[in-house]
Parts: C-alpha cells; sequence; structure tokens
C-alpha cells in the first residue's frame, strides 16, 4: 500500500521521493476532549509539508502523534514501510526523527556549541569509562561529532555565538540554535513547531531560508506547523489543514488556498 | 623620476613572487581561513598548487590573456588565488565591493567588460543575474559557496572547486599554456584594476601594473622592516586598494601569512586567536574598539575602574614616549611595567592587539586621544597617508616621529610638492598607470612629468618635515566673508566624541556654519540604558531632549576649541540637527569606505539645511531609504534645530583679559 517507489518533480526542480510516513485514521483523546479525529496524510521524501489550522485546531498534538510522544488511540502511524508500534520518544529519535519546540527547550546555561553537542547524543556510544578518561574511543567520536556539528554551525551562520552561553542570545538567535540542534542529529524527519512564532519580519526571512536550504541541502524531509499563512504558503509543496481536529483541506498551496472549507475556517462564516 | 625598469632578481610579477615563495618559504604558512571552528592552513607550496588548479581551470574554460575578471567577495584564501590566478593567465583582476548594490556593480562590470566573475555565493550570483541583461560580455561565473544554487542553471555557471578538478585533469593539456603565459608578464603588465570609491561622480578603473605594486610593496616592507614572519588578519574589502598591498603585495614580497576571519561577525575573536604583528585599520576601528571599552568599564566593579583609570592616566603620561624611546624616569618606567602587567597586557591581548609590531590607520583623520590612547598602551601605531593612485603609500610616519596631527614624511622613492594653491602632488614608482577608458581623467590627474594631484590641501611643518593634511582641496571653501572654510577639520573635531558618529558641515559662501550630525548608536544606546531613558528606534533617540543636550555640549566644547585656532576660529558651529537616519552608502550618502559625499547630501537634505539658515526652530522632512536588499522605503521625522552658543575668537577674548 505504501507506494515508496513512486516521486514527482517540483517545479523548481526538486525531485520528491515516496511516502515515508503516512497517517491512516488517526483519533486522539484526552478524556472526553477529542483532539485529533479521524486524520489521515502522508509525508513524502524530500518534501516541506505543512500542518495548518486556527488556534486550538490540533496541529501540535498532530505533531506530537508523528513525533511518536502521543500514541492515538486509534487509527496506525505507518513509517518506512512497516507499522510504528508504541513507542517511547528516544526510540523515536533513534528512527531518524527530530523536532524543535514552539517553547525553546535549550539548555539556557550551556553554550551554543555545547547545545548543539547534545543533538550528536544518539551516535555517543563509548562507555561511561572511555568517556570519563577521554581516550581512545571517546575522543575519535567526539572529534568526529564536533566535525558534524562545526558543519551545521557554518551552515546556520552562527560562528559568532559558539561560546556564547544560550541564555544570553535574543529570540530568533535561540530559535536557529535550536533548529541547530536538531540538524545535528542528520535526521531524516525534521518536525518544526511554530518556527517563526514572535519573530520580526527579518528573523522570519532568515528562517525560512534556512528551512529551504536545509532541504535543498541535506534532501531532509520538514513537516512544520506554522501560523503565519504567507510563510506557509511560499515554503511548502503540500498543506494539510486542520480545524477543530478535523482535516478540512489536504494539498498544494495553491489547492488549499482555493479550498471553501479554509477559507471559512480562516475568515469566519456567517451562521444563518 | 627615472622608474625602475627592472625587477629586483627577475621578480617582475605576482606569479613570479609566488613561484619564489613556493621554492623558498615550501613549508611556511601562506594562507589560514577559519572554517568549522578550526584554522585551515595552506602552505606556499599548497596555495601555489591551488593557485595552478585555478589557472589551469581558468584556460580550460576560455580566458584569454587581457581578460577582465570580476572578483566579488569577503576576504577568503579563494579569492586571493583567484586574483593571482587571473593574473598568471594573463589576465586583469578586478576586486569589487562584495556589499554594493546590483546597480552599483553593473556599472563597473559593464565598464571593465568583464568576461568572467568569481563570486562568493548565491546573494553575489543573485546580483549579477539581476544585472546580466545589460551586461553583454559576461560569461562565465564561477563561485565558491554552493549553498543554494544546485537548482541554478548550470551552463554558464561553475563551482569553483570544479574549475580546479577540470585545470587539474587537464595539467598536461595547458600546462605549457600557463608557463608561456606567465613568462610573457613584464614589469608593465597590469597587476590589478581596482575602482576608486568616488566621493564624487562615477568609479573610476585604476590601473595598477606590477611595477606599481612590487616597488611600493617593496619599500613600505623596507621601511617598516617587515619578514617572512608577520601575522596579518585580512578583513579589510578586497577591492580597497591597501587590502591588495597588504594581503597580496607585501604578503608575497616578505612571504607572509595572510588570515582570513570565519566570517565578520567573528572578527573580533578571530583578530585575538591570530595577534598580528602588523595590522592595518580604517580610524573607525580604533574608534568602535576603544567606545566599546569604555562602555564596558563603565560597568566593571569600582576597584576594577578606578585601577583602570589610574594607570591608564600614568599610561597616558609615559607610555608614548617609553614607545618612542624618549628618557623616561626609573620610576615611571617601574609603574608602567607594573600596569602592563596588570593593565595594559590584558587589555592589549583582549583587543587583539597583544603582539602587534606595526599598526597603521589612515583614511581619514583619527582622534588624538584614539590615537593616544592606544600609543600608551605601547601599540606602535602610526599613520600614513595615501590613495589607490599611488599603490597606498605617500607618506608614513618613522618610528619615533608618530604624531595624531601629521602623516608623516615622504615614503621611500615619492617624491612630493605642494602647488601654489596648497594642493599636495606627488610622484613615484607606486604611481599609477592610467585610469581605464577614461583619458580625460588621467590627463588631469597625472601630468606628463608623472606628478599626480592628490586633490587635498596640505603643507610640510617647518621644522619636522612632517606633511599636514588640511582637507579636500575642493572642500575647501570660503565663507561669504572671504576667510577660509575647512569641513573636514571642524567635522573631524566633532567625530572625535564617542557620541557622535558622523558630522557634516556646512557654511561654504555663507556667514556661519552649521552641522548634520549622526550619533553613535552604540555609545549613546549604552548611556540611554544605564539614565533609563526609552526608545523604541534610532530615530526615537537620536530626537531625545537629552540626547539633543549632549550633543549641543559637544559642539559648544569643539565651538571652544576652533577659538583658539586664528585659522579657523570663525568656523564655529552655529546651528546644528541630529539626523534621524545614518548615513548610509547604500543610500549613496557616503562612500563604501565611508566618506560624506558632501554634494548629493546637502542635495537630499536641502529642506533641512534651508532650515538651518532661516532660523526655524523644527521641521518635518521625509526621506526615501533604501535597504539592503535594494527594495526602498521611506521614513519622515520633525527635527528639532538646536542652536549652539559660540565661543568668543581667542584673541579678542586675550584683550579683553589683559
Amino acid at each position: 500500500m505504501l507506494d515508496a517507489s513512486e516521486g514527482y518533480t517540483t517545479e523548481d526542480g526538486r525531485k520528491i521521493g515516496g511516502v515515508v510516513m503516512e497517517m491512516k485514521n488517526i483519533t486522539l483523546r484526552f478524556g472526553g476532549v477529542v483532539a485529533i479525529k479521524d486524520i489521515s496524510f502522508d509525508i513524502r521524501q524530500g518534501e516541506i509539508r505543512a500542518i495548518i489550522g486556527p488556534n486550538g485546531a490540533g496541529k501540535s498534538s498532530m505533531l506530537n502523534v508523528i513525533s511518536g510522544f502521543y500514541h492515538p488511540q486509534e487509527g496506525e502511524v505507518w513509517y518506512q514501510g512497516a507499522r510504528r508500534p508504541q513507542m517511547k520518544p528516544y526510540e523515536v529519535a533513534r528512527q531518524g526523527i527530530a523536532r524543535t519546540f514552539q517553547n525553546i527547550a535549550l539548555f539556557e546555561g550551556m553554550t551554543v556549541l555545547d547545545n548543539v553537542m547534545t543533538g550528536r547524543i544518539r551516535q555517543m556510544k563509548a562507555g561511561l569509562l572511555s568517556q570519563a578518561i577521554w581516550k581512545g574511543k571517546a575522543e575519535r567520536e567526539e572529534t568526529l561529532n564536533r566535525e558534524v556539528v562545526e558543519k551545521v554551525i557554518d551552515f546556520l551562520e552562527i560562528q559568532h555565538i559558539r561560546k556564547t552561553p544560550v541564555g544570553r542570545l535574543p529570540y530568533g538567535l535561540k530559535k536557529r540554535v535550536e533548529l541547530a540542534r536538531a540538524l545535528a542529529a542528520e535526521p531524516s524527519i525534521l518536525l518544526l513547531d511554530e518556527p517563526m512564532a514572535g519573530m520580526n519580519v527579518e528573523e522570519k526571512e532568515d528562517m525560512s531560508r534556512f528551512i529551504l536550504d536545509v532541504n535543498d541541502e541535506f534532501g531532509t524531509t520538514i513537516a512544520l506547523i506554522e501560523h503565519d499563512m504567507g510563510v506557509v504558503m511560499d515554503l511548502s509543496d503540500r498543506v494539510v489543514v486542520m480545524d477543530y481536529g478535523k482535516k478540512i483541506g489536504d494539498g498544494t498551496p495553491d489547492e488549499v488556498r482555493r479550498n471553501q472549507d479554509v477559507i471559512d475556517a480562516y475568515l469566519g462564516v456567517a451562521h444563518d | 623620476m627615472a622608474q625602475p625598469s627592472q625587477a629586483t632578481d627577475g621578480m617582475d610579477s605576482v606569479p613570479a613572487l609566488l613561484q619564489r615563495n613556493a621554492t623558498r618559504f615550501a613549508d611556511k604558512s601562506a594562507y589560514r581561513e577559519k572554517e568549522y571552528g578550526i584554522w585551515q592552513c595552506w602552505t606556499w607550496a599548497e596555495a601555489e598548487k591551488e593557485i595552478e588548479a585555478l589557472a589551469l581551470g581558468l584556460i580550460n574554460l576560455g580566458v584569454n590573456e587581457g581578460d577582465f575578471i570580476a572578483i566579488i567577495g569577503q576576504n577568503r584564501p579563494h579569492f586571493y588565488w583567484a586574483m593571482v590566478a587571473a593574473q598568471s593567465v594573463g589576465a586583469i583582476p578586478v576586486p569589487l565591493y562584495q556589499d554594493a548594490a546590483a546597480p552599483e556593480m553593473a556599472y563597473v562590470m559593464d565598464h571593465c567588460g568583464a568576461r568572467f566573475a568569481i563570486v562568493q555565493d548565491q546573494e553575489q550570483v543573485d546580483k549579477l543575474i539581476e544585472v546580466q541583461e545589460g551586461l553583454h560580455q559576461l560569461e562565465h561565473m564561477i563561485y565558491v559557496d554552493p549553498r543554494g544554487l544546485r537548482k541554478y542553471d548550470h551552463h554558464k555557471l561553475h563551482r569553483f572547486i570544479d574549475i580546479q578538478e577540470q585545470g587539474r585533469a587537464a595539467y598536461h593539456e595547458w600546462i605549457e599554456d600557463l608557463k608561456a603565459r606567465r613568462g610573457r608578464l613584464t614589469y608593465n603588465s597590469v597587476c590589478v584594476m581596482l575602482y576608486t570609491s568616488g566621493t564624487t561622480g562615477k568609479p573610476k578603473g585604476v590601473v595598477l601594473s606590477n611595477r606599481n605594486i612590487i616597488e611600493a610593496s617593496k619599500s613600505s616592507s623596507e621601511f617598516d622592516k617587515l619578514t617572512t614572519d608577520e601575522e596579518v588578519l585580512a578583513y579589510l574589502p578586497m577591492a580597497w586598494v591597501g587590502d591588495f598591498i597588504f594581503s597580496i603585495g607585501q604578503a608575497y614580497w616578505c612571504g607572509f601569512c595572510v588570515n582570513c576571519p570565519e566570517s565578520p561577525e567573528t572578527m573580533q575573536t578571530d583578530l585575538r586567536e591570530i595577534g598580528p604583528t602588523y595590522y592595518f585599520a580604517p580610524p573607525r576601528v580604533f574608534e568602535t574598539q576603544l567606545t566599546n571599552v569604555m562602555i564596558r568599564m563603565e560597568d566593571a566593579g569600582r576597584v576594577k575602574k578606578w585601577l583602570f583609570d589610574h594607570f591608564m592616566a600614568h599610561a597616558r603620561r609615559v607610555g608614548p614616549s617609553i614607545l618612542d624611546g624618549k628618557p623616561v624616569s626609573g620610576m615611571d618606567r617601574l609603574k608602567y611595567a607594573l600596569g602592563n602587567l596588570f593593565i595594559y597586557g590584558p587589555l592589549k591581548d583582549t583587543l587583539g592587539l597583544g603582539r602587534v609590531r606595526v599598526g597603521y590607520t589612515a583614511g581619514e583623520a583619527i582622534g588624538p586621544e584614539i590615537f593616544d590612547f592606544y600609543r600608551s598602551l605601547g601599540i606602535n601605531l602610526k599613520q600614513l597617508y595615501g590613495q589607490t593612485e599611488a599603490s597606498v603609500f605617500i607618506t608614513l610616519q618613522p618610528d619615533g616621529e608618530v604624531r595624531s596631527d601629521t602623516v608623516g614624511v615622504p615614503a621611500p622613492g615619492v617624491e612630493i610638492k605642494i602647488s601654489d594653491t596648497g594642493e599636495v602632488f606627488y610622484r613615484s614608482a607606486g604611481t599609477f598607470e592610467y585610469y581605464y577608458k577614461n583619458p580625460e581623467s588621467t590627463a588631469s590627474t597625472k601630468d606628463a612629468d608623472g606628478w599626480v594631484a592628490t586633490g587635498d590641501a596640505g603643507f610640510f611643518e617647518e621644522g619636522s618635515g612632517h606633511l599636514r593634511i588640511i582637507d579636500r582641496a575642493k572642500d575647501v571653501g570660503k565663507m561669504a566673508d572671504g576667510r577660509l572654510f575647512a569641513p573636514k577639520y571642524v567635522e573631524n573635531k566633532l567625530k572625535f566624541y564617542p557620541n557622535i558618529l558622523e558630522a557634516v558641515v556646512f557654511g561654504n559662501g555663507r556667514n556661519a556654519c552649521s552641522a548634520f550630525i549622526n550619533i553613535d548608536l552604540t555609545a549613546v544606546g549604552n548611556w540611554a540604558e544605564r539614565n533609563n531613558i526609552g526608545y523604541a528606534s534610532y530615530q526615537e533617540l537620536a530626537g531625545h531632549p537629552s540626547v539633543l543636550e549632549t550633543i549641543k555640549a559637544h559642539v559648544e566644547e569643539v565651538n571652544r576649541s576652533l577659538a583658539d585656532d586664528p585659522m579657523l576660529s570663525h568656523c564655529q558651529v552655529h546651528r546644528f540637527l541630529v539626523l534621524h537616519k545614518e548615513l548610509d552608502a547604500d543610500d549613496g550618502e557616503m562612500t563604501r569606505t565611508r566618506k560624506v559625499r558632501r554634494s548629493v547630501i546637502s542635495e537630499k537634505f536641502d529642506d533641512l539645511l534651508t532650515a538651518l539658515y532661516d532660523g526655524s526652530s523644527e521641521i518635518y522632512t521625509t526621506t526615501e531609504v533604501t535597504y539592503e536588499d535594494g527594495r526602498k522605503g521611506a521614513i519622515s521625522a520633525t527635527l528639532k534645530i538646536v542652536d549652539a552658543k559660540v565661543a568668543p575668537v581667542a584673541a579678542a577674548h586675550k584683550v579683553a583679559a589683559e
């Protein structure tokens, strides 16, 4: 059922591959509250997939289902051609899914470099003893990991704050550091929870460029939640629109923009 | 003056110097660049291989002798290699300012008719694509950083390392051709073409030959006894003649190492890590550094602040004398040594200037307080006077004869004369060949005997033989009553206050002087923070009554000091206003090297200028601004015009006092 072979090429010449993740009839409840109701959609290899919707639509819940933090009561999550069982979040991360948070979750007292290094935790396999005496495997590993981290730092242009404690950085840069940490894990799917929230126009432009560059340069599949419609429409290949836990639209930005349900949800509709 | 027609030891071109260095200093570092958090290093031998590969690749791509190759990027080893590779194949490198907007770039690209461009990244590629329509000659672009360029049409777009790879692959095919081309280079062949920023009119392409560059590099290196062990940090624009002389001319002549910072933002950290021994910076950089130090000291604890003030006062008193080797009492020396241990040394290290043996500043006048601050720390900061047309050097200050108000004695091999009108003329081996495609300007600047008009008014000081520059010759004017008007002199006095970033003084043909002032956001912003003054924008801070009060106090202080100068006492500033925007090169108000364009400013802010003289107390104005990406917007503000007290002229004052 997963046509992993099928793909398409976007207008600007990027190759979009087959389906890597599929949500099938997901329903998520918190007690009596239904956060997500019978939603299905897929994410393809190499695409930028956006989830949008008004406040309380269930977007963040959806992202948490993708990341494996929430386990839906009904429905199935298929990832890389296999049905995913209920997992702990670190097990999800081991599958190559990294994320950023709506409310920045960095170690404020640590430097940017150290924060980004924590993104490599999955690749550190040296034992406690070896780490403590700093010889052999631990040292080699650190060198390799540092190299990856430095490339990410270079890519996101945060060299000048490499040794600055995160607590001293402005908001826009913290967001960038979070993205750096997620990238350091070399994820195959990157989940971004409102990457532009609270940013000014310039910071938004920078962040958009970084998201596009990450996708273009590393071929990373990106799923993002965003409020700013302009940004979403410019960035994404396909958009899922949610309202009150239901999917009301799914398609390219143009299709979504013309969808009457979407227009109603965003602009309101007169009840007669 | 006889032009040296023969080069020393057959070193008659930069590529020839490269070959020499690759053999003589094979294992010595030639280039370092911080990348991925580590200083990456290339020895002279390795650099020669990189340049050779690129040169072969360029031949392979179809570069002919005499072609122009535009080079647009930040200081990176790749672009220095690109310049020398271009020279090796007989082409002429034309470095451009990488922060220039697309239309500016279009003019220069079209003027030189570059067939090739070697650029840094997507930003520069985009700019050239934007103006490509008008550029019929441009054929190929080579970029260093591939990021974001994957989707571009690659028919005429190539990656730097790919060109090098193709060059290596076609080694046997082209190496004989490359050697032949290198062999045809002489002392007379063109080494580089640099566009002058031009305070007036369109930029002019200054053609400099190998003789110009090598002779100027050689004599200046000897003057300051530069050796192969110097370390320099290359961070100034590559399109500027100074960088070409320091990072290519002198570096190749002496064989020293050029270090490139990781990014412009990390410059200060990188400077500290490298600890250059030979350092050049325009006054503005020194000013900014000093302002930062002072701001941080304001926030320091009381004991530290007291120690700093106490020892700095001592350094100001004896530091310069110790540096110049003049007699200083043993006790003072001991105290200075103590200060060096606890204050000066750590401070110099923080500034990244701990190892500086020779430091230069030029381009603008430097405030005496700023100059003395660095010298009192024991940093051998000197001034030089030069211009693109001279391959930099016209005058230099010898060690031990350093002062803030002169620019030194004629550089070795440079002759200077002062015309009847007071304008400074020079001729030297470094004197440029001609302005490209502009014989009229060439003729009006350089006469048949090789004398070049600098456009600056100045005089030789009696006794010391040092040259003093008063102002740009064309800016020196007359007031309505016929007395001398020297705006720059007054502006510099104003700019020496940390709160004032820029000042433009008017008064030519008028009966009193007035000024536009730009506040320094760092200094004034810090002051506002400490005094609990809230502000939302530059504009709001600039118009704050307390800020105006402070600036007024500065202006009045300048007026008092001007009153003591019999020549310029009438140039006191009667009225001024604080501008609502920073003067900016993107808006054409300044050159890329940050010199104010007087005519543009007085035209653009004509309404403000009128208000300065018609007695009004405030004025509403709207100004067009250009953002970095080329888009335009407008800002409007109501500006207060402030009357400043004028000090009584000293002579009269003295009479009255007696």
